[in-house]
């Protein structure tokens, strides 16, 4: 995919630039001249989604910091004065509040797209162990701005996610205060976090970087899953391509976006959290943000903290050991029968996990969560290595030109057919 | 001096190895005040002790104090509590502890009113064994604040108390 530029400066200032600071071919060659594979769908514009909501995310957090004051007795107070007082105070709250479950939505459907098609698979397992690491990094950030409102869900959110360190054996308390920076959430907690917050938005940005450049040298996979093998017959150009299609994406993407912030901006928040935090009252049930529910209906599922809180971050994690743990050679599940429909149940497990996260921890539901909690780790640990020896796969186009023919028409015929 | 690596090892070896050593120390020397500053601070350990009056609680009840930011519970017991507590077998106890070793007085216990799963706050008198109950995640504690079922590991924590006075304690 890379090779010398074929970018030629037209104007004066341009050549100029392009002596000292190739800019502009470097924009050039990985956004307009770029190769795209011409088979992709629109699941494959939720890369240029996420970089859209990540941006949206630091616009809208930049501006509420200038109005918000991370201090125990002030914080809850400030969130009600953005809301109210400040101009257009309670849309900003509302969009960065509801651009993360937005982002996360987003992000959820570009991991699954990447297990249906096999995206992790060799050469891509940096770029696949990159996206793991910003998911982790999102998950913390999302944590962290959750506490900084200050209401009861906030803290409670807070002592039990920080609680979850406890369970790591001899240092796991101390770890707890240091983190803490007392004995239990407060003052210290609330300013680190709002500290942290603030910063990891921007660690992210250098590691979407990092996952940019990794896509840019190993090129996109696509729904066949076959590399690209004639840049002329598989690919179109970036720009207007996929630069378009991306546009269409994330217009059709910010309608619900939009249409959540402005209708119902609570709708995937908690009421308890417009309760002040109380440190000495737990809310009778607790409930962490929608979409860390899976992970959380796993740490309940098991009876054991140290166990729970372990199986809590393998659950996280295991995704990064994928390239290995799929053992075929194929790529996409378009050609994997079995897989297919795996991949299906998979995804129905995670949904379930979800929905039993936000359920009481006991009786059936409780049941069902430790079944579905062994199912996940079934799927990674035991199904996708066995699956990958004993399946028998559909045949594989040849190329991606191939892929998209019309079964027994000829080249001239495919031609016609795609005019 | 020549250039030529030698097989064995010399002298500059020796500087550079010393050079780069001395670095790696300063450099976790100065990653240490770094790490440090997010232990409490002295205003957060300055809070380390709390006075309670007792004679205001009747037999029975069970009253919240802050300590620490966290909530001490003092559950003035019944006596038919501290005998439930006390004819408990210990091999019934997940986190065995005779009741006497969690108590100065029998009638009184003070204990930390966090739940030792995640950290959540237990609501007294509630619970299939009477002591508290953890609406988060299920855990029930005994009359002696011990854990009897559900996910916490460990019983309610007893805080470093002492009474100075027939109904005063200072807790810290």
């Amino acid at each position: 995919m890379s090779g010398p530029s074929k970018y030629t400066p037209k104007s004066a200032f341009a050549r100029w630039l392009e002596r000292r600071l190739p800019i502009l071919s470097f924009v050039h060659d990985a956004f307009v001249a770029y190769p795209t594979p011409k088979n992709l769908n629109y699941l494959w514009t939720f890369g240029a989604i996420l970089s859209f909501m990540l941006i949206a995310q630091i616009v809208t957090g930049v501006v509420l910091a200038m109005h918000y004051t991370p201090e125990t007795g002030l914080a809850f107070d400030s969130v009600e004065h953005i809301m109210r007082d400040v101009n257009w105070g309670g849309i900003l709250r509302y969009a960065h509040a509801n651009g993360a479950s937005m982002f996360f939505l987003a992000v959820y459907i570009h991991i699954f797209r990447g297990m249906y098609y096999g995206s992790y698979k060799e050469p891509r397992e940096v770029l696949w162990i990159l996206g793991v690491i910003i998911f982790v990094v999102m998950m913390a950030t999302g944590f962290l701005g959750y506490t900084l409102p200050w209401g009861q869900m906030s803290f409670w959110a807070a002592t039990v996610i920080t609680n979850l360190f406890s369970a790591i054996p001899v240092v796991g308390n101390s770890i707890t205060t240091w983190l803490l920076g007392g004995y239990s959430v407060d003052n210290p907690t609330l300013n680190r976090f709002f500290a942290l917050h603030y910063l990891l938005p921007f660690i992210l940005f250098a590691i979407v970087g990092l996952h940019v450049w990794a896509l840019h040298v190993t090129g996109q996979n696509n729904p066949s899953g076959v590399e690209v093998k004639d840049i002329e017959k598989d690919t179109v150009p970036f720009t207007p391509y996929a630069t378009f299609k991306d546009a269409l994406g994330i217009g059709v993407f910010l309608l619900l976006y939009v249409w959540m912030t402005f209708f119902v901006p609570n709708y995937l928040g908690h009421p308890d959290n417009y309760i002040e935090a109380n440190p000495l009252v737990t809310p009778p049930h607790i409930v962490p943000e929608w979409y860390f529910l899976p992970f959380y209906a796993i740490l309940r599922a098991i009876p054991n903290k140290l166990l729970g809180v372990i199986a809590l971050f393998a659950a996280v994690l295991i995704p990064a050991a994928l390239p290995w743990l799929d053992t075929s050679k194929i790529r996409s599940a378009r050609y994997r029968p079995l897989f297919r429909k795996f991949f299906w149940v998979f995804v129905a497990v995670s949904l379930g996990l979800g929905y039993l996260g936000a359920k009481p921890a006991e009786g059936v539901y409780l049941l069902f969560a430790r079944v579905f909690a062994a199912y996940y780790f079934f799927h990674f640990l035991v199904l996708l290595p066995i699956l990958g020896k004993r399946e028998k796969p559909e045949p594989v186009p040849e190329s991606i030109a191939a892929s998209l023919a019309v079964p027994g028409a000829s080249e001239s015929e495919e031609g016609r057919v795609h005019a | 001096m020549s250039d030529k690596p030698t097989a064995e090892t010399n002298r500059r070896d020796f500087l550079f190895v010393a050079t780069g050593a001395a670095a790696a120390t300063a450099a976790a020397g100065m990653v240490w005040p770094l790490i440090q500053q997010m232990n409490p601070d002295a205003s957060t350990l300055a809070l380390a002790s709390t006075e309670v009056d007792l004679s205001g609680v009747p037999e029975g009840q069970i009253i919240t104090v802050k300590w620490r930011g966290k909530p001490v519970f003092v559950r003035h017991r019944t006596a038919k509590e501290v005998q439930e507590a006390e004819k408990v077998s210990l091999s019934d106890l997940p986190d065995p502890e005779p009741d006497s070793k969690r108590v100065k007085k029998p009638e009184w216990l003070i204990v930390i009113g966090v739940c030792t799963h995640l950290g959540c706050i237990p609501l007294g008198h509630e619970g299939e064994f009477d002591g508290w109950f953890c609406p988060c995640h299920g855990s029930t504690y005994d009359v002696s604040g011990r854990i009897r079922s559900g996910p916490a590991p460990a019983n309610l924590e007893v805080p470093p108390y002492a009474f100075i006075g027939d109904n005063k304690i200072k807790i810290g």
